[in-house]
């Protein structure tokens, strides 16, 4: 009995946003009235709650279920920020939801889940339970891609999604099921022993190859980068901002707890794979960019470059100081990333569309100067222009890339996030050098506005934030657990 | 006076003074533009006068750090460590005098916007007394680079036609270049496991080659900002947009950035390797000096002249810095010091015209003696001091660069010295062109001379180039120890070894 209580003890928060999830199922489809608002504010409510739970439970390395779930420092941390930014992501979509659809309850209740598939991707200890985690994850972020039902657009990203999303899922099944057969386990501690044992062979790589094909796949890096730019088009701008923060997040912890638990000892076939996927998708992420006209598609390729950026953080294996650096990057850039699409969600065509064309940021800073101020500050963070945010992202994965000798690569990303500026830059010169163009309106609500502040102050005042909040300090535990 | 944070104090002033005008309710537009006008005017006003307080306190026989504070900050990461010494206390005090003449000299000029105007160029004064003051590298990268983003507002917001064109290139140019000093900074803080530049001096252990390659990369940085020939390029084209005080940050500023990290880093870190690089700094101060003097020369947009006459000064502040004797550091400061107060002035001759005719060409002047007699007298005075005519500020650095080069490369010193001789040609040029000749544009005939406002302006920039002319003294006082101070740390030997170096560079 005892052992039960403490596995749900030490899984309490995954219980309780099951329990939310459910519950709020039934209020939706029970009360017709205003349905949508209630669930909105009760599942950010329940969210930021769950992210100082998450912070509360000790933090101890434990094993749940026959290991087959395991929580450590490095969990809770990645899922604090999950939880964090998810909630944010639900309140950036508030009024757009209601106004679009009043009675569409699904929406948070579709965001909870997929946050509870998550919580488990970063927590899995066994490729069975990775396996599930991820579709519980990616199978609402499919409904979500399509919920614009009328949008023609909108239905084309969800399938397109959909599609190729199954068939990362397949490479990584495929994947895992060469790692299992000739590692004899499905646990990862297990799969790590016997890899240390086994003499490389090649079906072992193919295995490796495409279990990180799959994971790939998820942070959208090249060469798996193709369906990002469709899908953050045809989506509503609220599900873009979403799909930008939490699930690459995710993502990227997973592909960290796997390459540094099971696949550890396979160092040297892995390195030249994340090295050359990071390379490329600064390069292809950075370049791309520059000619695009949507701007939800040029924040696609400025996140294709940023997670570029973020998995130089791994190739400082064995040194946990990458691992930091990656975890600081991540945070940064989802505050840089929710601030943004607070910008952009917030200004309206005449329509009652949210802006779409990049062109439509023209001469904003006339009209609406507060917006356009925050808009180019996220601009200047995304380009690591200091004092901001982002200058300290960058700062942080290129000194953990020196710092493991990596010195040509980081001349590398340097430059070539000079190339990066160029289009950021261009953005707050349609804002400020230029004159209106179109008719924008902009409609704030609160948690438009609240987000905006939060994610402003966050990105300008970061110096002062990492001096008094203890952020280096908790991510170097985190990334310490991970060590273990 | 050491435990009053005074210099936390003269670099957060301007922000706080932004912070008003963002107060300021933005109703009623003519009222809120005065008032963020005066509020802008005296931040900086009391700014200066807080930084003469520096002036006081300032031990000149004393080469270290003074008024220092320190704080770290996230363990590990930077501390928060200010302090100035001779070299830097110059260039703080520069700033703090021009600014309120910036603010003075748009306050017609600039009728969009002008309270974020404002705003950007108290920013601006925050970040580049920064700069000169910080004493931990981190810190100091942070201010140096932060400067991009008042300067890309100013210049792409009130800028003129190719404002955008201009701005971006400004941006993109300064980032590429201090990236590279990024990647070496880190670099530094790995190696001595410190960011504080005290520390870094202390600990530094680098072998030759990388030596070299960490002050490349420094130099990429610095000669961008300073700019030295061939990456000179975006001086032009930003000089042209800005707005008038928006040149005179950049000409009387922001290039001094560049010559003074060479004397805080690259000398100081990286001692051979600026031995070894030395005869690299010379061709190419000597290269800016006499091309860039011609290019000046043929240019048919004022503006356009002075920006590459400045670029020809900065080669005498190279050359001086890179003699390695004291003689030739303090005329480099000197030159850096004088060119602030003549270039500023220049620029704002140019915007009090520009102001009433809205050309920048040379071919719409000519004549405007006789409508504008005040305005001729002081525009010759700058004019000559520019030629760096005996008597005025200008010659003192040159003279003294001249003279240190002398020491060290005699052939070298004669090439540069070609370059005062072809300040003249295109100075005397322009001045011919403006001020006398027929008047060929009828809106001459009717053009008012100096206002009071400008006339304020004028004056005290007129006094101080004549009296550091005259009286070079005070200046040299205050740099004299850390200069001294910055040749001991360079080899002894270093000055010998070097005029052999370029004797054989030059063949003589």
């Amino acid at each position: 009995m005892n052992l039960i209580f403490e596995n749900i003890f030490f899984l309490s928060s995954e219980i309780i946003l099951t329990l939310t999830a459910l519950i709020l199922l039934m209020l939706g489809a029970f009360k017709k009235k205003n349905s949508a608002k209630i669930v909105i504010y009760f599942s950010f409510v329940i969210l930021i709650f769950l992210s100082v739970l998450e912070m509360l439970i000790p933090w101890n390395t434990v094993g749940i279920f026959n290991n087959s779930i395991v929580q450590n420092g490095f969990t809770r941390f990645v899922k604090t920020m999950i939880y964090f930014s998810s909630s944010f992501a639900i309140i950036l979509s508030a009024r757009w939801l209601i106004k679009y659809d009043d009675k569409a309850f699904e929406y948070p209740i579709l965001i909870l889940f997929s946050v509870l598939g998550m919580s488990l991707m970063v927590s899995a200890n066994d490729l069975i339970t990775l396996y599930l985690a991820i579709e519980l994850q990616s199978l609402p972020l499919y409904v979500l891609a399509s919920f614009k039902r009328d949008n023609a657009e909108s239905s084309e990203a969800g399938v397109k999604y959909f599609v190729l999303g199954a068939l990362s899922s397949s490479l990584f099944l495929f994947g895992s099921s060469l790692v299992y057969g000739f590692s004899g386990s499905i646990e990862f501690s297990e799969i790590f022993v016997s890899l240390e044992t086994l003499e490389a062979n090649t079906a072992l790589i193919i295995g490796l190859v495409f279990v990180l094909s799959g994971l790939i796949f998820k942070i959208s890096a090249v060469p798996f980068h193709m369906w990002t730019p469709d899908v953050y088009q045809g989506s509503a701008t609220p599900v873009t901002a979403f799909f930008a923060t939490a699930p690459k997040l995710t993502a990227l912890c997973m592909l960290i707890n796997i390459l540094y638990g099971p696949l550890s000892g396979m160092q040297d076939s892995w390195f030249q794979i994340v090295f050359f996927v990071s390379m490329a998708s600064i390069a292809l992420g950075t370049f791309s960019a520059i000619r695009q006209t949507n701007i939800k598609r040029l924040l696609a390729y400025s996140s294709i470059a940023h997670m570029g950026f973020a998995l130089i953080g791994l190739l400082s294996f064995p040194n946990l100081v990458g691992i930091q650096s990656l975890l600081i990057y991540m945070i940064i850039y989802l505050a840089t990333t929710l601030g943004v699409f607070s910008c952009i969600i917030s200004l309206e065509l005449n329509e009652g569309e949210s802006i779409n064309e990049i062109n439509d940021l023209s001469g904003i800073s006339k009209n609406y100067p507060f917006t356009a101020f925050t808009m180019a500050m996220f601009m200047f963070s995304y380009a690591g222009i200091p004092p901001l945010g982002g200058f300290f992202a960058k700062y942080f994965i290129f000194r953990s890339a020196i710092e493991s000798g990596l010195i040509l690569l980081s001349i590398f990303g340097l430059l070539l996030s000079v190339v990066g500026a160029f289009y950021y830059i261009r953005i707050i010169k349609l804002m400020y050098f230029d004159e209106p163009k179109t008719v924008i309106t902009k409609s704030l609500s609160k948690g438009l506005s609240f987000t905006n502040v939060a994610c402003f102050i966050f990105i300008v005042f970061f110096i002062f934030i990492i001096t008094i909040a203890p952020i280096t300090e908790l991510t170097e535990t985190a990334a310490i657990a991970l060590g273990n | 006076m050491e435990n009053w944070n005074l210099l936390s104090i003269i670099t957060f002033l301007p922000l706080v003074g932004a912070l008003f005008i963002l107060l300021i309710p933005q109703s009623n537009n003519t009222s809120s533009e005065r008032n963020s006008k005066s509020v802008a005017l005296w931040t900086s006003l009391i700014t200066f006068l807080v930084s003469i307080l520096l002036l006081i306190g300032f031990d000149t026989t004393d080469p270290s750090f003074q008024f220092v504070e320190r704080i770290v900050i996230a363990d590990g990461l930077m501390t928060y460590q200010l302090g100035i010494d001779g070299f830097s206390l110059i260039f703080v005090i520069l700033t703090t005098f021009l600014m309120p003449f910036c603010i003075l000299i748009s306050w017609d000029s600039i009728k969009d916007r002008v309270e974020s105007y404002m705003i950007s160029f108290l920013v601006l004064e925050t970040l580049i007394i920064g700069t000169f003051s910080s004493l931990d590298i981190i810190l100091f990268y942070l201010f140096f680079e932060s400067v991009l983003i008042p300067m890309f507002i100013i210049i792409g917001v009130w800028g003129g036609q190719r404002k955008v064109y201009s701005a971006f290139k400004f941006f993109l140019y300064t980032l590429l270049g201090s990236i590279l000093m990024l990647a070496a900074i880190i670099y530094l803080y790995i190696n001595t496991g410190s960011t504080e530049i005290l520390l870094i001096n202390e600990r530094l252990n680098i072998n030759t080659s990388t030596q070299n390659i960490l002050w490349l990369a420094f130099f990429s940085s610095f000669a961008v900002k300073l700019p030295m020939w061939p990456v000179h390029t975006w001086l032009p084209d930003a000089h042209v947009e800005a707005p008038t005080a928006g040149s005179v940050i950049l000409a009387a500023i922001l290039l001094k950035m560049g010559g003074y990290g060479f004397l805080r880093f690259s000398l100081p870190f990286f001692p051979d390797a600026s031995l070894f690089f030395a005869p690299l700094i010379f061709i190419l101060s000597i290269v800016a000096i006499i091309y860039t003097s011609l290019v000046a020369f043929v240019q048919t947009d004022m503006k356009k002249l002075i920006a590459y006459s400045s670029i020809a000064h900065m080669g005498f502040v190279t050359l001086g810095i890179f003699t390695f004797n004291s003689q030739g550091i303090q005329g480099a400061i000197f030159q850096m010091f004088s060119h602030g107060l003549i270039s500023a002035a220049l620029f704002m001759c140019i915007g009090i015209v520009y102001e009433r005719l809205h050309t920048r060409l040379i071919s719409d002047y000519g004549g405007i003696v006789s409508n504008m007699p005040n305005f001729s007298v002081f525009f010759m005075l700058f004019t000559m001091a520019n030629i760096a005519l005996p008597g005025t500020s200008g010659f003192i650095g040159e003279f003294l660069t001249i003279i240190a080069t002398f020491k060290v490369s005699m052939i070298a010193a004669l090439l540069a010295a070609s370059g005062v001789i072809l300040s003249a040609v295109y100075g005397l040029f322009l001045y011919k062109n403006i001020v006398f000749g027929q008047i060929t544009n009828e809106a001459i005939e009717i053009l008012k001379d100096l206002n009071n406002r400008e006339k304020f302006i004028l004056i005290p920039l007129a006094f101080l180039v004549i009296f550091f002319g005259l009286y070079p003294s005070p200046i040299l006082n205050l740099i004299s120890s850390s200069s001294e101070n910055l040749v001991d740390i360079l080899n002894l030997n270093s000055y010998d070894q070097l005029s052999l170096e370029l004797k054989s560079e030059f063949n003589i």
